[in-house]
């Protein structure tokens, strides 16, 4: 039931690292990611896409030395379609991701902490219906534990080229909120 | 000023910091970063003791074993790691019910407490659902370059931002 001390133990300095940089991000914070659901303030997918472009080259490469493997999940296409929609909803309501949720608890928040305590009851109810949704994550419609490059026959490199230019793209093109000093008192301002 | 006491870091440094991030984690545990399968686990776990009878469906479908692990402890970890970047800016808030909510729906604490809880249960079923979030698909999926994630990612910007201004409209821009 427990892993070994010392993964418990990396795991809790890896996750340190990834609230901090959630929380110094400003993405555990409500206004943001509704000001990117809104289309506003772009910071929450500046971050994501910077993120994806940077850490694909070195996945890619410590799988290619054979440092670490793949965890693709797979392709349950009614799972991902259904789930997708109502993780959508859930985050507009909610106003936090899973991640962001738990940051913002660590910000003091008592909507985020009444969220995560909602998390473990849909977890809860996940759990309780999961005979139900079988068929939903199930084999059928299920193409596998497969990626991109595989679908399409183009090389992983190629992937990587595309997907830096979009995240190039967005942060250059697109705004995102800074707080500013104003007399004495915070605000925002888009730049 | 020392840069772990600013509130502000450029989403660009953040980004990138992520990034790394996630090779540590692939070198050092083989694993992707991820929020909510310890969420599942831990449910199961309490199920499994309250009534066996329950999970007996879900263990023998799923056939694992839900464990105290990596994963729980990076999601304890995220609530320490924020807490010490918040503490250490006084980046810390009392705030309950946000501006944007507050414009739209009234200042009624009882009212945005129902639907932080109600939203994020329905974002964890359908995290459940489609096996990941927005870190598990979202940010590692997507740099494994996964056909699953990448759909799933399309799938809940498109649907949240819809959501978004079915609630709050265009007006609601301005209070964010």
């Amino acid at each position: 039931m427990f892993d070994p001390p010392d993964r418990l133990l990396l795991g809790l300095v890896t996750g340190t690292l990834f609230g901090f940089l959630l929380q110094k991000g400003r993405v555990a914070k409500y206004p943001i990611i509704l000001g990117q659901l809104l289309l506003k303030d772009w910071t929450v997918l500046k971050i994501m896409l910077t993120a994806i472009a940077v850490g694909a080259i070195g996945v890619y490469g410590l799988v290619a030395v054979e440092l670490a493997s793949l965890h693709i999940k797979p392709m349950l296409w009614e799972g991902v379609l259904v789930g997708g929609v109502l993780f959508g909803i859930g985050i507009a309501i909610f106003g936090y991701c899973p991640g962001t949720g738990v940051a913002a608890c660590g910000e003091g928040r008592k909507d985020a902490m009444v969220g995560v305590v909602g998390m473990l009851a849909g977890a809860w109810a996940y759990v309780w219906m999961y005979p139900l949704l079988v068929p939903l994550i199930g084999d059928d419609g299920d193409w596998g534990k497969i990626t991109l490059p595989e679908v399409t026959g183009i090389p992983a490199w190629g992937w990587f080229v595309l997907v830096w230019l979009i995240a190039v793209g967005v942060n250059v093109g697109l705004p995102h909120s800074r707080p500013v000093m104003q007399d004495q008192s915070e605000k925002t301002a888009l730049h | 000023m020392n840069v772990l006491s600013q509130k502000y870091w450029s989403p660009y440094v953040v980004g990138v910091a992520i990034g790394v991030l996630s090779w540590f984690a692939f070198a050092s545990a083989d694993h992707p970063l991820g929020i909510t399968t310890p969420f599942e686990h831990t449910a199961a776990l309490i199920f499994q003791t309250a009534d066996p009878a329950l999970t007996q469906a879900y263990m023998q479908k799923t056939e694992k074993q839900p464990v105290i692990g990596w994963e729980w402890m990076l999601v304890l970890g995220v609530f320490s790691g924020a807490s010490l970047s918040a503490w250490l800016s006084g980046d810390r808030t009392r705030e309950i019910v946000p501006e944007l909510w507050q414009w739209r729906f009234g200042s009624s604490v009882p009212l945005r407490l129902a639907g932080a809880f109600l939203g994020a249960a329905l974002m964890m079923i359908g995290a459940r659902i489609a096996q990941g979030c927005t870190s598990g698909h979202g940010i590692s999926g997507t740099l494994q370059l996964a056909l699953s994630s990448w759909v799933f990612v399309v799938v809940i910007f498109s649907v949240s931002a819809l959501t978004a201004f079915i609630m709050f409209g265009k007006r609601g821009r301005e209070h964010v």
